[in-house]
């Protein structure tokens, strides 16, 4: 074979590769194509908006027994207690909490592709980490922390995110519990300058089904913090070896007060899972009384 | 493979993937038409649906105390409404589907049906209320006359690249502007928006443990008149396997 006949052959492999490269692009633009989430996403606040402003406020949540049963033995004083202040709130609180998203990510050198993107974290909530380099989870028996382990992986614009290994907490502040074994699976949903969240919270020790949590973020030219001022403990009255502050479930002194105050039935206020359909609205249709005039926290007032 | 015979492979990729647009086009001297609508959905948002609320459970499943706005960034103009409602006389004025309007309708607890009307538009039915809602593909003016609850909605696909057939997700999503309403109430008690409010909504959908399928609305309620800033809230539903649970109710002030 002559030295020319060699070179076409190179010539034209290389064409041919080129093609096929070409061809094969558009595709893999489709396979792998993303959204920018990087950014300063303000929270609104909106929506679901009594969150924890009650000790005994359960509404919306599919609470089974027995995280009902540890929801109405929690103290909200056990946060004074030394060893807890700083304890912080499990993964889910970065979207049930009132902060925005500082969101960045941290990228391959070479191909510019993300590793991981980086949820910052805030004074009582750890940074979340969503790794996007294809590491598997750990094994179950690996530490749990307060954060979790969060792995991730783009669906089309999606990001959809899967959350274990984290340390048993609390799906709201005022104590429904979550355990170890909880999972998250969220997705992030970009439209312009909203950014939707839906976290789908598992847990098959506290909960009677899914927990589902949506709530949307508007990008901001504000910038965030990517850290939160730092926890810092002190003396809050309770001294080292004390007991842990909690009530006998059936005596939680504060299971009527939404009841007393909004005349909301006792099934919803404890999270029932049966209060989260319509159906449940109808059943209370004939003996609900709705509260005259709202006298307290009834909306910020308006600018005049 | 020799490098002639991948050249080859690779030409006629090229050209399959160039030819049939040119060849149709010298076949009927005009290009294609525009796939319709329903022929070109990115995703699948026909069925029967349930609101689960998980959230503001206390603004949604039961009618708030009058005077109660919490959340809802109103100005001192929309406060005076709020003071004001009386819904024996929105009863009695038949104004009982207020907060049944586009900007709400989607957080009232109940069912949605979603069926194509016609290849270009998207209908939406509420047993809450049973109210009708169409989302038009097609550039369509506003109907003269009056305002309605549900307005006149505009709608368009987003796309969203490829889902993940392991799990069964699409991506992609539904965009829904909404305008020409008659003025009602973002909650049951009263809250206003006025008849200039503009309603922007993005459908999306997401799977669930053993195969079940969510639909998550969000709503982005602008109201220069009422509202200080953007009222944006997420609901969501979970598919059912039939509308066997569809029980149509009628407007109501003070349920």
């Amino acid at each position: 074979m002559g030295s020319n006949t060699v070179l076409v052959n190179v010539v034209t492999l290389r064409t041919a590769l080129v093609l096929l490269v070409l061809l094969w692009a558009p595709v893999n633009r489709t396979v792998f194509a993303q959204t920018e989430l990087a950014g300063s996403w303000a929270a609104r606040n909106t929506e679901d908006i009594s969150r924890d402003s009650y000790p005994v406020d359960y509404l919306g949540l599919p609470l089974n027994d027995e995280g009902r049963t540890r929801a109405l033995s929690y103290n909200e004083s056990q946060l004074a207690m030394i060893e807890r202040q700083c304890e912080g709130w499990p993964a889910f609180y970065f979207v049930q909490g009132p902060f925005g998203l500082k969101i960045w990510s941290d990228t391959e050198p070479v191909k510019g592709t993300a590793i991981s993107f980086t949820i910052g974290a805030w004074e009582d909530r750890a940074p979340m980490t969503i790794w996007m380099d294809g590491r598997p989870h750990p094994s179950k028996y690996a530490e749990h922390t307060r954060g979790g382990f969060t792995t991730g992986r783009w669906e089309g614009d999606t990001l959809v995110t899967y959350t274990t290994h984290m340390k048993a907490g609390f799906l709201r502040k005022n104590g429904p519990p979550s355990s170890d074994e909880a999972t998250m699976t969220s997705r992030f949903w970009r439209h312009g300058d909203i950014l939707t969240v839906l976290a789908v919270v598992e847990d098959p020790i506290y909960l009677a089904e899914p927990h589902i949590i949506t709530k949307s973020f508007q990008l901001t030219a504000a910038p965030m913090s990517p850290v939160g001022p730092p926890c810092v403990s002190g003396f809050e009255g309770r001294r080292p070896g004390e007991s842990v502050p909690h009530y006998v479930p059936e005596k939680n002194p504060f299971v009527d007060e939404l009841t007393k105050l909004f005349h909301l039935p006792r099934a919803a206020v404890v999270g029932e899972p049966e209060t989260l359909y319509p159906e449940y609205r109808k059943k209370i249709k004939a003996t609900y009384v709705r509260p005259e005039t709202c006298t307290r926290d009834c909306g910020a007032t308006p600018p005049r | 493979m020799s490098a002639h015979r991948l050249l080859i492979v690779a030409l006629a990729a090229v050209a399959s993937l160039s030819t049939p647009a040119r060849v149709h086009a010298q076949n009927r001297g005009a290009p294609p038409p525009a796939p319709t609508a329903k022929a070109s959905a990115s995703i699948d948002l026909t069925g029967n649906w349930v609101a689960v609320v998980n959230e503001d459970w206390r603004y949604r499943m039961v009618t708030p105390a009058k005077g109660d706005y919490k959340g809802v960034p109103i100005t001192s103009e929309a406060l005076k409404i709020v003071n004001a409602w009386d819904p024996a006389a929105d009863e009695a004025a038949g104004n009982q589907c207020k907060s049944y309007g586009a900007a709400a309708i989607m957080r009232v607890p109940g069912r949605i049906r979603v069926t194509w009307q016609d290849d270009n538009t998207l209908g939406l039915e509420t047993d809450a209320g049973m109210q009708t809602r169409l989302f038009r593909f097609t550039p369509v003016p506003a109907p003269a006359g009056q305002p309605t609850w549900q307005g006149h909605s505009a709608a368009r696909w987003e796309r969203g690249g490829r889902g993940n057939p392991a799990t069964g997700s699409s991506v992609g999503s539904l965009t829904v502007v909404t305008t020409d309403m008659r003025a009602g109430y973002l909650r049951k008690n009263g809250v206003p928006y006025s008849e200039n409010a503009k309603v922007t909504e993005y459908f999306d959908l997401a799977p669930l443990p053993n195969d079940g399928q969510l639909l998550v609305v969000t709503t982005a309620v602008n109201d220069p008149q009422y509202l200080t800033q953007t009222f944006i809230v997420s609901s969501h539903f979970k598919k059912e396997a039939d509308g066997s649970k569809w029980d149509p109710t009628p407007c109501s002030s003070t349920w």
